[in-house]
């Protein structure tokens, strides 16, 4: 590039705002109230222990006095729980952000770890083709056989057996992460490995190639940009998904503990509530998780419909 | 056509075989087997004398080959926290789960097809656009939360329904069935309904789709033109070519339901396979999940191999294209 093309060209933000996503986005009311609704909870969620009213994490105040407080508009709501409190006397509220804050972080780490592992398995599967196409693509298919959610379940397990069970501090974190991440990867790495058989044969890489450029600066330099999109769309679907899988892994419970509840954690001990008609344990971080997924699917839905010009 | 069938089988065997090696691996290496069956207490001495008993002190290759030996005849050892043969807790747990995912399959497609078939033919009515939105919905919803709703609505609240368990059941010889009792009926109602809701409306959005595109083709206005009632076309026309798609997708999603029957299981203390499952993974029970992960995955290799086989006998075009020549 010249830069003179350099100096003609307009700012980011100018071609951002004339780009058909942009249009595209401003003519949904739909998904402006998602995309509006996703962030209100993600910010929330980064800054829980600023916005919460409560630290839900410090055991020390916790009052069990305070314990099942309907919330504010009902009989025996109490002024200092909005939205009452828990079996241990947790504000809802706070619990909730909390929650959000760690159901987000485990599903957003798990779609990165996901894609990087898919990617990079796309990429070399499609560059090199011969044999680490085989093995990967084989793989690939014999987990494609079960649906994510029992993979996700068999790595916990084999995790646990491996810690042994010992409780190691945020180790159900990670243990989380890896086995949604690593049940998510074989989309990617289909995806990736189609898009990179037909970039491999065009001229830019033959071009590279032949001027000396390593196999991996090819492939993570060159080919990676070019076959980027479609992995935005699939990783923002799984997304929706990841967040649903993490809360029903913590709903089982061989997710995240009572001490570190995630939406999932909270709904689980507000089901053994739900018999004494105590509904709002349950109903509030079920009402948070179900508009976080729906808000995430339809963002995903249309960031398809947006970057795939075959259905416009 | 037979060469068809046969290579599936290849194939379909060859997934079973990696899966199989892979439920060697853990049973084997994932956890110490010695140390999950003894306790403490027990001398270094009595722990290699358990493990030369066990053969676990045999080369792989022999280990291997009588793990797979021993789970053609369905024998996956004794589980670590029941200390029960793994086969009979789960021949034990195996009915359960049947009769709740055929119901939840019967509810799925009972419903599902007929709404798909409404919803494609009336596209703009009010009942057509009601569920396009309350299906978006619903996908966002996870099945525990579907399950506890119900729960909250027709076991707290109106109080007609029970929250957990099987009901009554009746001994079949060794199997346990609750479709013989009134409160075996009862008590399925619930969990059927939340396990099949996210098929019914995969399902239902599927066929109407697929009603959409067919009710446009040419062969649709041809039979308009000859004067056929509405009734023999949509149904005796339109909804015929609609079927190789939802038999796919149906074979398919009987793994889906297999899978989120483990969810739906725990929210209805449901007792079958799944819950036996999800008290395996939170106690690192090893050889029930191997039995687990072997069993789901023959269940899953044996109805793709029959939706591959199913597609070849209601597809004619496909027989001709694939199956005539070799």
């Amino acid at each position: 590039m010249t830069p003179f093309a350099a100096d003609r060209e307009p700012g980011l933000v100018v071609r951002a705002l004339d780009s058909d996503i942009w249009h595209s986005f401003t003519r949904s009311p739909a998904v402006m109230i998602a995309a509006g609704l996703t962030l209100l909870l993600v910010i929330a969620a980064m800054f829980a222990p600023w916005v919460a009213p409560h630290d839900p994490t410090d055991l020390a105040k916790l009052d069990l006095l305070d314990a099942r407080t309907p919330p504010l508009w009902l009989e025996g709501g109490d002024p200092r729980f909005v939205l009452g409190t828990d079996n241990q006397g947790r504000d809802m509220l706070s619990a909730i952000l909390y929650g959000l804050q760690i159901s987000i972080g485990v599903s957003v780490l798990a779609v990165l770890l996901a894609m990087t592992i898919g990617v990079t398995a796309g990429l070399l599967a499609g560059y090199f083709g011969g044999w680490v196409e085989t093995a990967i693509m084989r793989i690939a298919d014999v987990q494609l056989t079960f649906p994510a959610i029992l993979t996700a379940l068999l790595i916990n397990g084999s995790a646990r057996a491996l810690l042994g069970n010992k409780a190691v501090d945020g180790a159900e974190f990670w243990v989380l992460v890896v086995s949604i991440g690593l049940s998510f990867w074989v989309q990617y790495a289909r995806t990736v490995r189609g898009s990179t058989l037909v970039e491999k044969n065009k001229d830019y890489v033959q071009a590279a190639r032949l001027i000396g450029i390593s196999p991996l600066a090819i492939m993570f330099r060159h080919v990676l940009p070019n076959v980027l999109s479609p992995v935005l769309v699939i990783a923002t679907i799984n997304l929706a998904l990841a967040i649903i899988t993490e809360a029903t892994l913590s709903f089982l419970g061989v997710g995240l503990p009572p001490t570190m509840p995630s939406l999932g954690t909270l709904i689980r001990i507000g089901n053994n509530y739900l018999f004494a008609g105590e509904w709002w344990i349950v109903a509030f971080p079920g009402l948070a998780l179900a508009s976080l997924v729906l808000a995430v699917n339809l963002l995903g839905d249309w960031l398809r419909d947006a970057l795939n010009p075959k259905l416009q | 056509m037979f060469a068809f069938v046969m290579r599936r089988i290849i194939e379909a065997a060859i997934v079973l075989i990696v899966v199989a090696l892979l439920a060697f691996l853990l049973f084997r290496f994932v956890g110490d087997p010695i140390n999950q069956m003894v306790g403490q207490d027990v001398s270094i001495a009595e722990r290699e004398a358990l493990r030369r008993e066990l053969g676990l002190d045999d080369p792989m290759l022999v280990q291997l080959g009588r793990f797979l030996w021993n789970a053609l005849h369905f024998d996956f050892g004794i589980s670590y926290r029941f200390r029960q043969p793994v086969t009979e807790l789960v021949a034990g747990r195996f009915p359960a789960t049947f009769e709740l995912a055929l119901m939840a399959s019967v509810f799925a497609l009972a419903v599902g097809i007929p709404l798909g078939v409404y919803t494609g033919i009336h596209r703009n009515s009010m009942l057509s656009r009601f569920f396009l939105g309350a299906s978006l919905i619903g996908v966002s919803l996870p099945t525990f939360l579907i399950g506890i709703l119900l729960i909250y609505l027709f076991a707290v609240k109106l109080q007609w329904l029970p929250s957990y368990g099987r009901g009554a059941t009746v001994d079949v010889g060794f199997w346990k069935t609750g479709f013989l009792t009134l409160a075996g009926w009862k008590a399925l109602i619930l969990p059927s309904i939340t396990l099949g809701l996210f098929q019914l409306t995969l399902i239902a959005r599927l066929v109407r789709s697929e009603m959409l595109e067919v009710l446009r083709t040419d062969f649709i206005k041809f039979a308009r033109a000859r004067g056929l009632t509405d009734r023999s076309i949509y149904f005796g026309h339109a909804l015929k070519n609609t079927l190789v798609p939802v038999i796919t997708i149906i074979g398919l999603q009987i793994g889906s339901i297999i899978a989120f029957a483990v969810v739906t299981e725990t929210v209805f203390q449901w007792p079958g396979m799944g819950l036996l499952f999800i008290s395996a993974v939170q106690n690192a029970d090893i050889p029930i999940m191997a039995a687990y992960l072997m069993l789901v995955a023959l269940i899953f290799v044996t109805i793709n191999l029959v939706v591959d086989i199913l597609y070849v006998v209601v597809d004619p075009r496909i027989r001709v294209a694939g199956g005539a020549k070799a």
